[in-house]
């Protein structure tokens, strides 16, 4: 029984990685801003779609 | 698509001026040429994700040369290195998908731009350049000229290199990842199995456990001690000196319990109690953030002025560096920034953003030029009498009572409760404590310790941030924006409310016009409509849009004399209009704003304007004059009076005449009365008295460009809505005295259980987390419940 030492050593360096993680993430200011990301995202596709429209019209 | 409205910025138009272009229709030229430079970049996609996301450019002729001086641009950037620079302009016009995706996309007009992002809460948007390409004139303009004009002033002038303050996301975070773990580890002692292996690993669980707490009690936790450390010295208990009692408590007994191997502690409740309490300060300080709009009245300066060089050379110069003996160059709708003498002939100033009246100062050659006025007419030049700091606005903008804002002398609910809860909670403690001395001094400590932990005031200090921060966002979607929380306290307790005239119970946008004197023929109508056409006066716009439609006719000869009226031959019949003096009649003392007119000499009458009450004044007065006692306070002349006393309630206090400083000794004569002020108005000119009140409110015709420092803004619109917002701060009060009760019910249910000496762990870790989601659940419904009540 004693690999639940191992085990629970295990998970808990999995979840200070994953603490650090998240620390890291804010750090570099990736929850400044939670918005504009989400409808930027929705923008490329449409960029390209009009750039092909003015290739073909050409 | 719809043909009335303008296919860019949606305003409506008549057919006449209508402009087609590429088969849409524009309601202007310069919403014809927006949509032009971007059909030549290719970037018409603008307008298929809103309908009409556009603003109508403005004239910016030279507005923007200041940019020329390279000091300023340097301490505009927030970066620049040889071939990047960085800039931050806040636009105010940020308001949809659409104009995200034209202003990122801006490197496609401006090869110079590399790229550009947008942050849609803040309204801002970070251009990265070439100054080898282009220059942040150059960006500026084109932001100008596709209707996305950037906010420049002295607020960014003087901006230093902010950090943003991500302390609280960082606790938020480790406390989550303390409590999450800690309550998996604490499970299996839950179920309290004697089986051999839980036993035999027992205090390896608990020591980590303990471990795993630390980050929590020590990190997280550590805002509680500093606010309650601070409080202490200040002789006042707030809400956190509980709290952090309660933490210390519960983490010195458990350890004491896991050391000695008396039980397995409270730490789930301790990381669970944290992470819940820091989740309501985020909760509270994400919807402060959200409607911080406080902006000093530097916002409303120019940051450069134009200096004239003893040699007639114009250079800019930031306006700091204004010295007296100056000479400035003020163009037509520019802020005077400091007071001057006028050296060119004649001009009219706008004194609207002081005084409140809407009607421009003619000023003569010679006359002194006060601060904060907008200059009407064509450029001029002036000379400076002191430099920026000293003049009149900054006096009335550095009057003691802007620097008191934050209201050290309020006492928030909450704050008043903890004075009496705190106490009362160490004597019930202590009593305990001594009670059980005398039967068993183990438990005696057990019962002490218990009564803390359990009797910590989590869901007391969570009810108060989250009815108020609730409130306050959907007093937000009805479009009045307060600064904080205990704007909403503050006006449950207003008994009297102070209007401001000018631009709040009247609005400024639309005057009843009325045509005095001899009648007109059609014909003559015809004309002076066809002579206002060239003027951009004010009142000619007004009158412009009162006269029916008619058709154009050439003028000849046509002159503006700024300050004085327009005239111009039509068919060889001179037609003046203007002022008395003007049009050649003897001037009468009046109180009235009016245009007079004169046909080949002859006065045939005049148009007077009317201030036009807003719309639903009558009954929300009425309805408020039954609970709280109303003033009215004008800066304009009494010619209204008559006018006035058929609308307000009988009884009602209407002073006329008031000065701004006056405004502000009014209020704070009521004050003194002991009475707690509500002032609603319009700006500047009573943002002294705004500010003086307990609750200053301004009235904004158009929120993205005004916002004095004040309490709270109400969009113009929602006028009829003031008694409903007040009412509902009384309900908001009153559900965080009813959550009050609910928290002291479980309160006392968890004390009987702790005096008795009977809490368990388990019994704290449900009871906990149980009482904090049953206030922020019973809050959240009780708020929404009465925002839907009518007012």
């Amino acid at each position: 029984m004693s690999v639940i030492y191992l085990l629970i050593s295990i998970s808990i360096v999995v979840a200070i990685l994953f603490c650090v993680a998240f620390i890291r993430a804010v750090k570099t200011g990736q929850y400044d801003d939670d918005y504009t990301p989400s409808v930027r995202m929705l923008f490329d596709d449409e960029l390209k779609k009009k750039e092909n429209n003015h290739n073909n019209t050409n | 698509m719809n043909t009335q409205n303008c296919y860019h910025c949606g305003l409506g138009y008549t057919d006449k001026e209508e402009i087609v272009f590429d088969d849409k229709s524009f309601c202007c030229y310069g919403c014809k040429t927006v949509y032009e430079i971007f059909t030549l970049n290719g970037l018409t996609d603008y307008y298929s994700f809103e309908k009409t996301p556009g603003a109508t450019p403005k004239d910016t002729n030279g507005k923007y040369d200041f940019l020329d001086n390279e000091e300023i641009v340097y301490r505009l950037l927030e970066f620049h290195e040889q071939e990047t620079h960085i800039v931050s302009l806040y636009i105010p016009h940020i308001h949809c998908s659409s104009c995200i995706w034209i202003l990122e996309n801006l490197n496609k007009i401006n090869i110079g731009v590399s790229s550009s992002q947008v942050n849609f809460h803040n309204k801002k948007v970070r251009i990265v350049f070439n100054p080898e390409k282009t220059t942040l004139k150059e960006i500026v303009h084109l932001l100008c000229k596709i209707g996305y004009e950037p906010y420049i002033s002295l607020d960014n002038y003087e901006q230093k290199k902010k950090k943003v303050n991500r302390e609280l996301i960082y606790k938020l975070g480790v406390a989550f990842f303390c409590f999450g773990n800690v309550m998996l580890l604490s499970f299996p002692e839950y179920f309290e199995m004697e089986e051999y292996w839980l036993d035999n690993y027992k205090s390896f669980f608990r020591w980590l456990i303990f471990g795993l707490s630390l980050p929590s009690f020590l990190y997280a936790a550590s805002g509680y001690y500093s606010s309650a450390w601070k409080s202490l010295k200040t002789g006042m208990l707030n809400i956190d000196v509980p709290i952090a009692l309660g933490i210390i408590v519960m983490f010195v007994r458990s350890t004491v319990d896991i050391i000695f191997d008396y039980g397995q502690g409270f730490f789930d409740s301790l990381t669970g109690l944290v992470f819940f309490m820091l989740l309501g300060r985020f909760f509270q300080q994400k919807t402060y953030n959200f409607l911080s709009f406080e902006r000093d009245f530097k916002s409303y300066f120019p940051i450069a002025v134009t200096k004239i060089l003893p040699d007639r050379s114009e250079v800019s110069v930031p306006v700091y560096d204004v010295a007296a003996g100056d000479r400035l160059l003020i163009r037509n709708q520019e802020l005077i920034p400091v007071d001057g003498i006028l050296i060119s002939d004649n001009t009219a100033i706008d004194y609207s953003f002081v005084t409140g009246e809407a009607d421009p100062i003619t000023k003569k050659s010679g006359d002194k030029l006060f601060a904060g006025g907008k200059q009407t007419g064509k450029i001029i030049e002036m000379e400076v009498l002191s430099s920026v700091s000293q003049s009149y606005l900054t006096q009335l903008w550095s009057n003691d009572i802007f620097i008191k804002k934050d209201r050290q002398d309020y006492k928030t609910i909450t704050d008043t409760i903890s004075r009496f809860f705190t106490p009362l909670l160490l004597i019930t403690a202590l009593v305990s404590l001594l009670y059980w001395l005398f039967i068993d001094v183990t438990t005696a400590f057990n019962v002490f310790t218990a009564v803390l932990i359990v009797a910590c005031p989590c869901a007391l200090a969570l009810s108060a941030p989250f009815t108020l921060g609730n409130i306050l966002r959907i007093m937000g979607n009805k479009k009045l924006y307060l600064k904080n929380a205990t704007v909403v306290e503050q006006m449950a307790k207003v008994d009297t409310i102070v209007f401001d005239k000018t631009g709040t119970i009247t609005t400024s946008k639309k005057s009843d016009i009325f045509y005095e004197g001899n009648g007109l023929t059609e014909e003559e109508i015809l004309m002076v409509k066809n002579i206002l056409r060239g003027s951009n006066h004010p009142l000619s716009r007004r009158l412009y849009d009162f006269l029916p439609n008619a058709a154009i006719i050439l003028v000849d000869d046509f002159d503006e004399i700024t300050g004085k009226g327009i005239k111009g031959h039509i068919d060889g019949n001179l037609i003046k209009i203007g002022s008395a003096d003007f049009v050649g009649v003897s001037k009468v003392q009046t109180l009235q704003t009016a245009v007079y007119i004169s046909i080949n000499k002859v006065y045939k009458g005049k148009y007077v304007f009317a201030n036009s009450y807003r719309n639903g004044l009558k009954p929300l007065l009425e309805n408020l004059s039954k609970r709280y006692e109303l003033k009215i306070l004008s800066g304009d002349n009494e010619g209204e009076r008559e006018m006035l006393k058929q609308l307000v309630p009988p009884g009602t206090l209407c002073v006329f005449n008031q000065k701004p400083e006056q405004k502000l000794a009014f209020i704070e004569s009521l004050q003194k009365e002991g009475k707690n002020v509500m002032m609603i108005g319009d700006g500047l000119n009573d943002a002294g008295a705004l500010a003086q009140s307990n609750i200053g409110i301004s009235i904004s015709e158009d929120i993205n460009v005004f916002s004095p420092a004040c309490d709270g803004i109400l969009d113009a619109s929602k006028f009829e809505s003031i008694n409903y917002f007040l009412k509902l701060s009384k309900n908001a009060v009153k559900t965080i005295k009813m959550s009050f009760g609910i928290s002291l019910l479980y309160n006392a249910f968890g004390l009987s259980a702790a005096i008795a000496g009977k809490l368990t762990p388990l019994t704290a870790a449900i009871v906990m987390p149980l009482s904090t989601i049953t206030i922020i659940s019973f809050v959240t419904v009780m708020s929404n419940y009465y925002a839907r009540k009518k007012a």
